[in-house]
Formats: C-alpha cells, structure tokens, sequence
C-alpha cells in the first residue's frame, strides 16, 4: 500500500539546511492501524504531509499503490489527494461560513460529483455519524466532538483507502476524544488504513503498528 | 468542479464576508454610475444644442453682409464705414439657383410700439411670408404676413406672444391697429409662444413686411438672407451658387459670408462629443481606482483565508481550481457591481431628466458598453494576481496559518 525507500526531506531555515526527516524506510499494508509517536519538531508531521501528497521529499520514492506519486504533477496529486487520502487536523478545519452537511460536501463538490448523488452520500454520512440534527449549523454552532465528527465524515465523504489524522483529538476533552478515537478505530474495521500522529501515549499504543521518531528519524518498529 | 458549483461556492464566500461584499459593490458601481451619468449629461448636452439648431430651420444657408475671415484692419474698417450692404434684388436674385427653393430676407430695427394708452420699446424684424415655414415658426393666431412681392409694403404685421398679451390682455388683438414709430400697422396675427431659440426670443418682438420695416426705419440693407436648400445633398451647392451670385452682382467682390447651419451644426457636434468623452474618460479613471480596490480587497481576502485554501488543496483542489475559484468570485464581484451601477447611473439619468425636462439627457449607447468593459475588464484583470497567489501557496504552510 504505502512503501517509503530512503526519504530525506530537508528545510531551508536562513541560510541553514535543517534535516526534517532522514533517511525513512516505511512499508504500510492496507488495512493497518498506524500511530506516529514522538517529541515536538521529531518530523511526526512532516512525515504525514508528505504521506498526504501535501509536501515532496528532497530525496527518496514514496509509493502509493505502487504508483510512485512523487513524479506527479499538482493536478494529478491533487486526483490521488482527492480520491486515495483523505484528512483529519487537529483544529477541524473547517470552513466558518459553510453548515455542516455542506462542508462534508466540500471534497464531492471538488471532484465534480454530480448533485443528486452528493445529497444522497452527505444525508447517509450525517447519519452514520449521528449529525442529521447538526446538518444546517455552522461550525461556531457546533461542539468540539461535533466539529471533529464533521471533519471525519468530510474525510471519508470520497471513500478514501488512507486516513491521515494528525493529532486528531489535540484540541478536545478527555472523554471526547476517547469517542472519536472510537469513531476512527471503526473505520479501521471497514479495512481504512488509518496513520495517526499523537503526542498521547495511551492512544498510540491501541494502533497495531506504532512508530516512533526522534530527530526525523524511525527509531523503533513493533507491535 | 462543475461551473454552476465553482459560482456557488464563490458566492457563498461573498455572503461570508457581507460588508466587504458590498463596499466592493458600492466602489465599483459609483464607478459605473458615474460615467453612465455624466456621459449622459454631456450626451444631453449635444443633443440640447442641436435641438436648438434645428429649431432654427433645416438645410438652412445663412448669408451676411461684410467678410469676417478678411484679416487685418482695413482703412475702412478705421473710418467705420461698412461693407456694402445686401440689397432685396440681392436677395431675390438668389432664387435663380437651382439649389435653393426658398428664402427669407431679414431686417432688424428696434422701436416703440403702442396700442391706445400702452406703448413700449420692441425689436422689430422685416421679413418675408416665407420666414414662417423656414424657421419652423407656429402661429397661435390670424395670418403670417401676406405672400406679396418683396419690395410690398403693406402695413400689417405679426405680434409675439408677450408682445399680444402685453398690449391687448384677453381682447382680441387681430384686425386692430397699433403704432411702430410713425406708422400704423394692422394686427393680422400672433405667433404662439416658443421662448428662447438661440438668443434670440421670438415672444417679444413684432413681424412686419421687409419693405415696411425699411421705410420704417428709413433703410435699405438686408440683415441676413435665410436660404433654405433643396434637402440636404444641395446645402454645399446652394452655398457655392449664392457666393458665385452675390460676386456677380457686387461687380467681383466676394465681401458676403455665406455660412452653412451644417458647418456651425458639426463643430457643435464635434466640440460636445470630446466633452461627453472627457467627463466620461474621467469617470472611468474612477473605475479603475474600483479595479484596483477589487485587487487590494481580494488579496487581504487571500492572506484572510489561507487556512481555507490550505484546506481546498488538502482535499483534492489542483491549484488550478483555487484559482478559478478567487477568479469567480472576482468576476462576480465586479459583474454585480457592474450591474447595480448601471441600474443607480441609469436612476440618476431618469432623476435629471425629471429635474431639468428640456435636457434630453441619455447615456450614449458606446458610453454604456465602456463603462461595462472597463468595470468587468479593470476587475477580472485585476483579480489576477490574487488569484494566483491563492493558487501558489504551499498547503503545509497554508494549513498552519503561517
């Protein structure tokens, strides 16, 4: 599914090359349960972008699906992003002025799926995660598990075969987070390969893989 | 992305942010408004003025004594003598033009007129039956002057309207006598009121015989000759004919000036039409400080909304379609305004013309279409730039607000 061959990725910080991620060999099967575990500046999130199409390495092939997504140009990253990937931030992200039915729309709209069938996939996604109620309130309307539902579901609105959350319940309460933690553990069960970036040791050690960066490097790979 | 979703999400993100929304709105269209305006004016403008020349008769040759274009001062000029005058068989003898159908001789004299115990100064203008028809004139009542031979003088004459209603009030003034200077005139008709036409107002003064008026004022000269043409196509060569006349008659002197109401008629035309354009050219350096508000506003709405576009990309936006989507709404922006400008300058229009009825003022129809392109253009254009600098910016760092 996912196969990183010997990425660097490095920042120009002033006139100072600053090394963000050295040296990754990844291999991630589909279906897996994925978490990324280190300290600040470890290169956890830059690894993920670069997982999301959102970033290129300096050096090295990431494979997805055994297409080497690197060559590709913007529109045809912007397809795999689109189509493969879909994304979970820790602050939502979610667009202020759009309800909430209308921002799990947001990725159909982009694609170009026609209307009818975009209704019909927004009215099953609020259901299935209990925000039928929720549907026409806007962001600042809606709690912060509320929020974060909607992003899940604007996340999986396309079906994606990848789930990247970064720091998914960074931003909520202890018992909030336990439920979306929950809600993105049952996506796994629908054979979603989900990576997981957290700072929270307890959550990262329920994922089956758990990987573990110092200074943009993997250090250690168990289950 | 379809179209009709690409202009609905602009839209929306226009309502999100309302005052801004509108401010743009409001820039752009005072922008549209003024130029439809004041194009309009100008336009009303043009078309007053040769309004008031058309009144005056059409197709018309007008001849005068003396050559304005002579240069210099002449000796005779010094002693204050005048050029030779323009005589009645001067006039008449213009008719043998083929070019011509008809003219009007006019003398001009100022005296006092007086019915019973009321009199007062007047001008009064020598003329032939012909006058009526070539200066579009309208009786209110009775009969022009009778369509005798030139050189009769029989002593009847036309009253103005305030002249009538000065002298006779409600009575009836046709048949009754009046005096000018020494004489007596009977009153055979009124003119109906038409005020002012080019300075010359046709209520306050009386009408008389051309050979009367002469006698009148013990003279001989003609004033001026009103020459009507044939139609339009004879105008030049009913000018060549009563130049080539004239110089026959006054022993090869060319010492008349011949003017043609087309050639005034242009240079009015000519002179209002670069008003109409400056004041509008004007207006659309307004329109373009509305292009250049569209850009500032719309690249504070890019830095504004980084996240958003951060977003967009994350869930599967090329940067092609960020931009077509700030481009929307761009073109949006700038074709509402463009359309509630027309709407406010076309208001505005109708608002002068109710204030001012005898301007007929109205936006020329290329004013119109330049006040359109330069709005949609100056605000497409100018929407460029921010357009690709949302379609530039990199995700990671867009996505951290940074």
């Amino acid at each position: 599914m996912i196969r990183l061959d010997k990425v660097f990725r490095s920042f120009m910080v002033g006139d100072q090359r600053v090394s963000a991620l050295s040296d990754i060999d990844l291999h991630i099967a589909a279906g897996d349960y994925v978490s990324i575990m280190g300290p600040s500046g470890s290169g956890k999130s830059t690894l993920l972008n670069l997982l999301g199409l959102l970033d290129r390495p300096s050096s090295g092939v990431y494979k997805l699906d055994g297409i080497d997504v690197t060559s590709l140009d913007d529109v045809q990253q912007a397809k795999v992003r689109s189509e493969k990937i879909g994304f979970v931030f820790q602050s939502f992200h979610l667009v202020p002025r759009l309800s909430a039915a209308m921002n799990i729309e947001l990725p159909l709209i982009l694609a170009g799926i026609p209307p009818a069938e975009r209704k019909q996939r927004v009215t099953q996604l609020l259901e299935d995660y209990g925000l039928t109620d929720r549907a026409d309130h806007r962001p600042d309307q809606l709690s912060g598990g509320q929020r974060q539902r909607v992003a899940i579901a604007r996340a999986t609105s396309m079906n994606p075969a990848v789930l990247l959350a970064d720091e998914p319940t960074g931003n909520l309460d202890q018992t909030t987070g336990k439920e979306v933690i929950h809600l993105l553990e049952s996506l796994v069960e629908r054979k979603v390969t989900l990576i997981m970036v957290t700072h929270d040791p307890d959550i990262g050690a329920r994922a089956h893989t758990q990987l573990h960066m110092v200074d943009g490097r993997l250090i250690d790979e168990g289950h | 992305m379809k179209a009709i979703d690409v202009l609905r999400f602009a839209s929306g993100s226009l309502y999100g942010s309302r005052s801004r929304t509108l401010l743009m709105i409001l820039a752009m269209s005072i922008g549209v408004a003024a130029v439809v305006v004041l194009t309009g004016l100008g336009e009303g403008a043009r078309r007053y003025v040769i309004n008031q020349f058309s009144s005056l008769g059409t197709n018309l040759v007008i001849v005068f004594p003396g050559r304005t274009e002579t240069a210099g001062v002449g000796p005779g000029m010094l002693l204050g003598q005048i050029p030779r005058e323009l005589s009645l068989d001067d006039a008449q003898a213009l008719l043998r033009s083929p070019a011509v159908s008809r003219l009007a001789p006019l003398t001009i004299g100022s005296s006092q007129i007086s019915q019973g115990a009321l009199n007062r100064e007047v001008v009064v203008l020598g003329s032939t039956s012909e006058l009526l028809s070539i200066r579009h004139m309208d009786m209110a009542q009775g009969q022009f002057l009778p369509s005798g031979g030139i050189h009769d003088s029989t002593s009847v004459c036309v009253l103005g309207s305030k002249i009538q209603h000065e002298l006779f009030g409600t009575q009836n003034p046709i048949g009754a006598w009046v005096r000018l200077g020494d004489r007596r005139f009977r009153v055979t008709g009124v003119m109906s009121s038409q005020g002012e036409s080019m300075g010359f107002n046709t209520d306050e003064i009386v009408i008389v015989p051309i050979a009367s008026a002469h006698m009148l004022f013990n003279t001989s000269g003609v004033y001026r000759i009103l020459v009507e043409a044939k139609n339009r196509s004879t105008i030049l060569a009913a000018k060549r004919d009563v130049e080539d006349i004239i110089v026959k008659r006054h022993k090869g002197e060319r010492d008349v000036t011949v003017i043609t109401q087309d050639a005034v008629l242009a240079t009015f035309d000519r002179i209002l039409s670069a008003l109409t354009m400056a004041v509008g050219g004007i207006a659309a350096i307004s329109l373009s400080v509305a292009g250049v508000l569209i850009m500032n506003v719309m690249l504070i709405a890019v830095s504004q909304r980084v996240k958003e576009i951060g977003l967009l990309k994350a869930l599967g936006a090329p940067s092609k379609q960020v931009r077509n989507l700030f481009f929307a709404e761009a073109a949006l922006l700038s074709t509402i305004g463009c359309v509630v400008g027309l709407l406010l300058g076309e208001a505005g229009v109708l608002v002068i013309a109710k204030l001012y009825p005898s301007l007929p003022v109205g936006a020329p129809w290329w004013a119109v279409l330049a006040a359109i392109v330069t709005s949609l253009g100056t605000g497409i254009l100018f929407s460029v730039w921010p357009a690709r600098q949302a379609s530039r910016l990199d995700p990671v760092t867009a996505l951290a607000g940074r």
